[in-house]
């Protein structure tokens, strides 16, 4: 080959890194403040103040909270599974935060533009039940291990509903690159899929808070039953590791909501300069709705969990998909 | 294969955050030893036993039951994406392939496999 050919590969591969870690680097922003957006509106909700000791209003607690974490002893406890101990955190952060690479979060940008992405969070989120259940075996603690027992059932159960509503996006778009889902959106006369699917996005966001694990449906953690669940052993920075996840699993959800019900990118008129606008208000609703809820409805119980999933959101979620493949026959 | 390699850089850079979090963790941690910090968490009483005890029946019902739907919604993901192509020949056949799935579930259902206590 020649020379100036491998020059341009070497750039562009330096250029896609670069990409990466910006992107990357956006995400852990946004997961160290939606820590502290989540403590600070709880605490408003609940009459407290929340966090404002360390910065203006409290803004530089997640950086103390992180450098707090780093001091504490790494402790592994007797009896443990070390190879399984070690991994299940890094399964959990890699799987919940590689979806963000897949999400296009403007029209012009999309870190990895591929063909089956919505496939590909799809089973990235289906991996992530791993950690879970590799965290609840290893721990050698029999609170983590019902944890992790329950929280397996819980997300492989919620999995079925949620691959059943993003199934009635993809037979109105008629394909899985999420680019063309949020092109074929605003071809539609409603421009975002929300309200002929309304209620598949029901159906998907329950789906979404179960499987991110998050209050009403936080049966895995659960911490008056079986005090922290799954990761009751861990600690230090390993334990952050699975809080990390957890938010960066709630980011990647809201954000596929966005791009697959909301309509992405797009909003009611352009914002000049500020190309992610339209994105970034709607994913911060979004991820204001998981808090507001977290604050608001108490826990379920497990077999009304699981009956909800498998009795309600299933069936639904069926019908649904049947009715939209009727609609776009007749149409 | 260039559209994928991001993808993986990125996968590649969320690992290395996470071992590096861990190895900058045991480097300032400090480390007192005790032997009671090393025993497995069971507030407060010393733990007996096999802490993987035997788990009911119904995790793994459950397992299997999503196996059927997972290799069900497999199917129905390249349907969805060229069903516009299809028309009512393709709606008649995944009726069909879906109505005999839903009978298994049915049947679950009614035979109490669904049912927590």
């Amino acid at each position: 080959m020649e020379w100036s050919s491998w020059y341009s590969i070497i750039f562009n591969f330096i250029l896609m890194v670069i990409a990466c870690l910006v992107v990357a680097g956006i995400g852990l922003l946004h997961v160290a403040y939606l820590t502290y957006a989540e403590r600070k509106i709880i605490a408003r909700m609940q009459q407290r103040l929340g966090p404002n000791r360390v910065g203006p209003r409290g803004l530089l607690q997640p950086f103390a909270d992180m450098i707090k974490l780093l001091g504490k002893e790494d402790l592994t406890p007797s009896g443990v599974d070390k190879p399984i101990f070690w991994t299940a955190p890094l399964i959990s952060l890699v799987c919940a935060g590689t979806g963000l690479a897949l999400i296009p979060l403007w029209s012009k940008f999309v870190l990895s533009n591929i063909n089956v992405g919505l496939l590909f969070i799809l089973a990235l989120s289906a991996l992530s039940s791993y950690g879970v259940i590799l965290s609840g075996w290893g721990s050698n603690s029999r609170y983590a291990f019902l944890g992790g027992l329950r929280a397996s059932a819980q997300v492989i159960s919620y999995e079925i509903a949620m691959s059943l509503s993003l199934l009635s996006v993809v037979l109105m778009a008629g394909s899985l690159n999420l680019q063309d889902i949020v092109k074929a959106q605003l071809n539609t006369p409603y421009k975002i899929y929300i309200i002929p699917q309304i209620v598949a996005f029901v159906v998907f966001i329950i789906s979404a808070i179960a499987e991110c694990n998050r209050t009403p449906f936080d049966l895995p953690e659960c911490e008056n039953e079986l005090v922290a669940g799954y990761f009751v052993e861990y600690a230090a920075m390993k334990f952050s590791i699975f809080y990390l996840a957890e938010y960066f699993g709630m980011i990647v959800m809201s954000a596929l909501a966005v791009t697959c019900f909301l309509g992405g990118w797009a909003g009611p008129f352009e914002i000049p300069y500020v190309p992610f606008f339209w994105f970034l208000v709607k994913l911060y609703l979004l991820l204001f709705f998981y808090i507001w809820v977290r604050a608001t409805l108490p826990r379920y119980r497990y077999d009304q969990l699981m009956g909800l999933g498998w009795k309600v959101l299933i069936p639904v979620a069926l019908a649904n998909l049947f009715v939209t493949a009727v609609f776009k026959l007749i149409l | 294969m260039g559209t994928y390699l991001p993808f993986f850089i990125f996968a590649f850079i969320l690992f290395a955050l996470g071992v590096g979090l861990i190895i900058v963790n045991n480097f300032l941690g400090p480390r007192r030893y005790n032997p009671e910090k090393y025993i497995p968490y069971e507030c407060g009483l010393d733990p007996t036993g096999d802490a993987r005890i035997p788990f009911r029946i119904r995790f793994y019902l459950i397992a299997v039951l999503f196996l059927v739907f997972d290799v069900e919604i497999i199917f129905l993901y390249p349907w969805a994406v060229v069903f516009e192509n299809l028309g009512w020949f393709g709606f008649v056949e995944i009726f069909i392939f879906v109505a005999l799935l839903l009978a298994a579930y049915i049947y679950a259902w009614s035979e109490g496999a669904l049912q927590w206590e």
